[in-house]
């Protein structure tokens, strides 16, 4: 059977692209000295660190939305996991160092009269432990999550919705103190990482560098997925779900599959990112973020996984110059870019390429443009 | 189908595996009694059937006489109120759903034709492929390593391997029925369920497709849907006639287009 291969020429150039970048901004941050015109400053490394970060929670989306048809929007709650678990992590590895001085109770655990550590901190001392806990918590909460609704054979706009109810019940559940998270201000002042000093110019390079290198590796694991015989399976799903089961499939197994490791993804994506911006809070469950995360795939073509991630770096791109030259504006940008994008390239920038340049079978591929309302009657035929 | 359908439960009782019970028939399918309601229509009132290994059967009847409720009932895809439908003997289709009826080596070709558009057609074939339908299977098994003449054989069985490598959204209406046919035959099933497989097909397709289906009753049970006559009488196999979701009559074809009743139900009074 000829396999479509691993790495297409759209997958050689993200990746050469994306090596260029993190062998070039390291190069230009770290080589060239402060003073010079051609010096990156700090704080642009760990920027860019944060844009491939949403880069791969675009990705992980993509991986389930492109090839499945599951519109999340939720896919910040399984980001925010995966952020938290490192977070937790970070906190202990402050120590002593805290304002209080606990050398136990991180401060926010003093300043809230907690007599002893909560039995869910256990153990993240340990950054193996908490690396684990960034792929199992929201892998565990995914897979539980999907198999109720997939099993249930709840799709299209009603899975939608309760995929935001998740994030916005998590976003409640996280704001509260007795959570014994930090509440409402999170987990923050991080002091090491793995021994390091997180503030440290070599430090942030190196998370930036690795955050590339997550990027590359979610890539290849969401391509080796949708190129075997088993993302042939999601894109028959995704396109005549009814019909696979006739085939003898259960549509809910494979659904389930791509939803837990999409969730891993982006906690992954969720636990690179808050070494790199200092801080988690509860409003990374805030449902405008899952949204936003939408927005990005659909603007980099959807259902063809490069494109999700170069959505992300061009929308969060054009976000920071916006909220910096013009602060009101940038909400009103992101309705219109995606009103744009929606009526005049629904295929997304990559997806449009495709459609111009790609062969047949590649523009046959790409998923149908996006329902606006719930096919309900999809199943019966016949 | 209705919204409200999203909400029924489902059952996932799929207790496919060594058959538990004693055969109680040596039928392939045994259907009895079987009645469906829908919203107070009355689909199915009572039909009962039965079909023998190797067997092949055309049903006929006009519309509305529960030709597909009949094969919903077969597939899971409607559970009857009431009735029995056993396949070989000994599994009770009316306990399970639509993938371990599959599984137990039910196929089905509907009325409209559905394949996988985005897929070429030797993909389509490939998913069909009987063997293991679990997701880590075809992640990492056998299904990826397929040989292209297993497949091959297949596409010039249906006479569709010069379309081997397009999309199938491209193929035409009466291809794209080849390809469901050939994504049965894919399935390999003990029982293959098709559907009005010549609806929008020209005269010689038609003669194909008997010819076609002939040659895949030599070693499989087949149950045909049909309206046209010609070709009910090109596949030269025991003919049911259903009228108003209960068998009106059985026999040859000569002896069914001659039964009175048959004449009455097809023509008025």
């Amino acid at each position: 059977m000829t396999r479509t291969r691993l790495i297409d020429p759209k997958g050689w150039i993200f990746l050469a692209a994306l090596a260029a970048f993190c062998l070039v901004v390291p190069l230009l941050n770290l080589g060239i000295p402060e003073g010079s015109g051609l010096h990156l400053p700090t704080y642009l490394v760990s920027l860019f660190g944060k844009y491939l970060a949403f880069a791969l929670l675009a990705l992980s989306l993509d991986l389930v939305w492109g090839y499945c048809g599951i519109l999340s929007l939720g896919h910040g709650a399984f980001f925010g996991l995966g952020g938290y678990a490192m977070g937790m992590y970070l906190m202990r590895q402050i120590g002593p160092r805290g304002v209080y001085g606990n050398p136990v109770l991180p401060d926010f655990m003093v300043f809230l009269n907690y007599k002893e550590l909560p039995w869910y901190w256990l153990g993240f001392d340990h950054f193996a432990f908490a690396a684990l806990m960034v792929l199992a918590v929201p892998g565990l909460l995914a897979f539980v999550f999907g198999w109720l609704a997939f099993r249930s054979r709840v799709t299209g706009v009603y899975l939608s919705i309760i995929t935001q109810a998740m994030t916005f019940a998590l976003m409640l559940a996280f704001f509260r103190n007795d959570m014994g998270l930090g509440g409402n201000n999170g987990l923050t002042d991080f002091k090491d990482i793995l021994g390091f000093p997180v503030q440290a110019q070599g430090t942030r390079v190196a998370l930036f560098v690795a955050t590339g290198i997550a990027l590359a590796l979610g890539y290849l694991v969401a391509r080796f997925m949708t190129v075997s015989a088993y993302g042939k399976i999601l894109i028959a799903v995704r396109d005549a779900e009814s019909r696979t089961r006739f085939l003898g499939y259960r549509p809910e197994h494979y659904k389930t599959l791509a939803f837990t490791v999409s969730a891993m993804m982006a906690g992954v994506a969720g636990a690179l990112y808050v070494p790199q911006v200092g801080i988690i809070n509860p409003g990374e469950f805030a449902p405008t973020n899952s949204i936003e995360a939408v927005i990005w795939v659909a603007v980099g073509g959807r259902g063809t996984l490069v494109g999700a991630a170069l959505g992300a770096v061009i929308v969060n791109y054009a976000k920071t110059v916006l909220t910096g030259a013009l602060p009101d504006a940038w909400l009103f940008a992101l309705g219109a870019l995606f009103v744009v994008v929606t009526l005049f390239m629904p295929k997304g920038i990559v997806g449009t390429l495709i459609e111009r340049f790609g062969s047949r079978r590649a523009r046959a591929k790409l998923p149908p443009e996006p329902e606006i309302a719930p096919k309900l009657a999809e199943e019966g035929q016949g | 189908m209705s919204g409200t359908d999203l909400l029924e439960p489902i059952r996932h009782d799929a207790s496919v595996g060594p058959a538990t019970k004693k055969r109680v028939t040596d039928a392939l399918l045994y259907l009895d009694d079987l009645k469906v309601t829908f919203d107070g229509y009355r689909a199915l009132r009572g039909l009962s059937l039965t079909l023998d290994r190797g067997e092949m059967r055309a049903i006929i009847g006009p519309n509305g006489a529960g030709k597909t409720t009949m094969m919903d009932c077969i597939t899971g895809k409607t559970r009857p109120d009431t009735g029995t439908a056993l396949f070989d003997g000994t599994y009770d289709l009316t306990r399970l759903d639509e993938p371990a009826i599959a599984d137990l080596g039910i196929g089905r070709k509907f009325q409209k034709p559905t394949v996988f558009e985005s897929h070429t057609v030797a993909d389509n074939i490939l998913l069909a492929l009987k063997g293991p339908r679990s997701g880590v299977a075809s992640l990492f098994g056998w299904r990826n390593r397929v040989e292209a003449e297993r497949i091959d054989a297949l596409l010039t069985k249906v006479g569709l391997i010069a379309h081997r490598g397009r999309p199938a959204a491209d193929l035409s209406h009466g291809q794209k029925q080849w390809l469901e046919i050939g994504m049965l035959l894919a399935q390999d099933p003990k029982l293959l369920l098709v559907d009005e497989p010549v609806a929008g097909m020209t005269d010689a397709e038609t003669a194909e497709t008997a010819t076609l289906l002939r040659e895949i009753a030599r070693d499989h049970a087949v149950i045909v849907v049909e309206h046209d006559m010609h070709f009910v009488r090109a596949l030269e196999c025991r003919v049911t006639c259903l009228h108003e979701g209960a068998v009106l009559a059985e026999g040859s074809i000569d002896a069914v287009s001659a039964d009175p009743k048959v004449v009455e139900v097809y023509l008025g009074r």
